[in-house]
């Protein structure tokens, strides 16, 4: 194996591209080492991005925020600004592994790792997020639901490296939220994760939501919203939500939990989740 | 295969090492540099043992490479006393009896520092929280936590004299 650190994202693709053999670029490395050590992978070249400026920063891009893919948990929850705007994204980074772990995890990894429980993953897909690819052909933006394709799998060619989450314009009074169902307090995996984010209007009612849930399917699952349109989120329009959500679920049986529970948790955390997020917005209006 | 030349800083010292690219910063302190002080339990992140501070950052050296550390600032259990004068956590360990076996206590006691470091006046909860990747399989949490939080209590008023 090789090890490469180098400081430009050009350099970065140069060498992952031209790799003849298996490439992975690390950035918090949680779980590149942990599966090179198990022997599930068995890189030939290992591409450090840290040494990568644009890579390790939090900025501004246009109306909305970049979050380098090389930013860790831990620098996301210390960024006043980005929280204030993100507040659901930050405590989805925030539950990923241990404080250990979210000194070192990032957005981007979480994302291409492409594990079907991954806490940060619903909360970017509610965010209306898009990942800023660097490939051999250049550069793409894809909304982040279209880089996990199934357990373990992610949509990236060979010698494409995610640079960057960008976060769209935050409109006035909207606001976010992520919740799991675990069996403990911390330190574990989601057995469904929610996440929504929201906009109301000037009279509090809800004028764009978007919501998607994480460990009930091979993928993460976008949930229509289309019920809680227009309403101050009532008793019925939570109903309605909530059954949504259970209806898009599509689980299987594990240690972790039954369809039948996944299922119906799924449908509870929807309705608390944008519950929290309007009054979330509403302290911002 | 060649090595890697490796120029780092561990507990403000300079230091120098080869190493294989496949190896972890946990290897590195242990095999390399001879600080045994560090220790590996699960290999994973999943324990905490092998806690120690990378610029500043708290992590498991285990899921750290030993590459990644050229130019970084490394802190370890070693560098906790000054001299023979014990760290604050060190003491009040003692003092709490929290600890049996060892193993998991210098990554306790790293990880304890970056605490108070960052938030002099936790709640118990709070600790409990950021402690939470650390693993214990002899004393028990408790005296863990009462001894952090006796020492944060401790370092408050010394602070404040």
């Amino acid at each position: 194996m090789r090890f490469e650190a180098p400081e430009t994202v050009e350099a970065a693709v140069a060498l992952l591209a031209g790799e003849a053999g298996s490439a992975f670029p690390l950035s918090g490395g949680t779980d590149l080492l942990v599966q090179m050590r198990s022997g599930r992978i068995a890189p030939d070249l290992v591409v450090d991005t840290k040494r990568i400026a644009s890579m390790r920063e939090i900025a501004r891009d246009g109306k909305g925020w970049r979050v380098g893919a090389a930013v860790s948990g831990a620098e996301i929850n210390e960024h006043a600004g980005l929280m204030a705007d993100w507040p659901g994204l930050a405590e989805a980074a925030n539950l990923v592994g241990s404080t250990q772990v979210a000194g070192r995890a990032t957005l981007a990894g979480n994302l291409c790792n492409s594990s079907p429980a991954a806490d940060t993953v619903p909360i970017m897909a509610a965010a209306g997020a898009t990942a800023r690819i660097h490939g051999p052909d250049g550069m793409r933006e894809v909304p982040v639901e279209d880089i996990p394709v199934g357990v373990g799998k992610n949509s990236l060619a060979k010698g494409e490296m995610v640079e960057s989450i960008l976060l769209p314009e935050r409109p006035r009074r909207s606001s976010d939220c992520y919740l799991r169902f675990i069996p403990r307090t911390e330190m574990d995996i989601a057995v469904v994760g929610v996440g929504v984010s929201l906009t109301l209007d000037a009279e509090g009612r809800v004028e764009f939501a978007r919501l998607a849930l994480g460990a009930v399917a091979p993928t993460v699952v976008i949930v229509d919203t289309a019920a809680i349109l227009g309403t101050e989120l009532d008793e019925a329009a939570l109903d309605a939500l909530a059954a949504a959500a259970s209806d898009a679920c599509n689980p299987i049986d594990d240690k972790r939990g039954t369809v039948a529970f996944r299922t119906e948790v799924a449908g509870t955390l929807a309705r608390r989740a944008a519950r929290i997020a309007c009054d979330r917005a509403k302290e911002k209006a | 295969m060649s090595s890697i030349h490796v120029t780092a800083a561990v507990n403000g010292d300079p230091v120098e090492f080869l190493c294989q690219p496949e190896e972890t910063l946990l290897d590195v302190l242990r095999d390399r540099l001879g600080l045994t002080g560090t220790k590996e339990g699960c290999g994973t992140g999943d324990c905490g043992s092998c806690s120690v501070t990378l610029d500043g950052r708290l992590v498991c050296a285990c899921l750290v490479m030993g590459a990644e550390a050229e130019g970084r600032q490394i802190g370890t259990i070693e560098g906790m006393a000054d001299g023979e004068t014990l760290h604050p956590l060190q003491q009040k360990f003692l003092d709490h009896a929290a600890l049996q076996c060892g193993i998991c206590t210098p990554g306790f006691l790293i990880a304890a520092k970056a605490l108070l470091e960052k938030n002099p006046d936790p709640t118990e909860e709070e600790v409990r929280y950021w402690l939470a990747g650390n693993l214990c399989r002899c004393t028990g949490y408790d005296k863990i936590i009462r001894a952090v939080m006796d020492t944060a209590e401790d370092m408050r008023k010394s602070n404040a004299s």
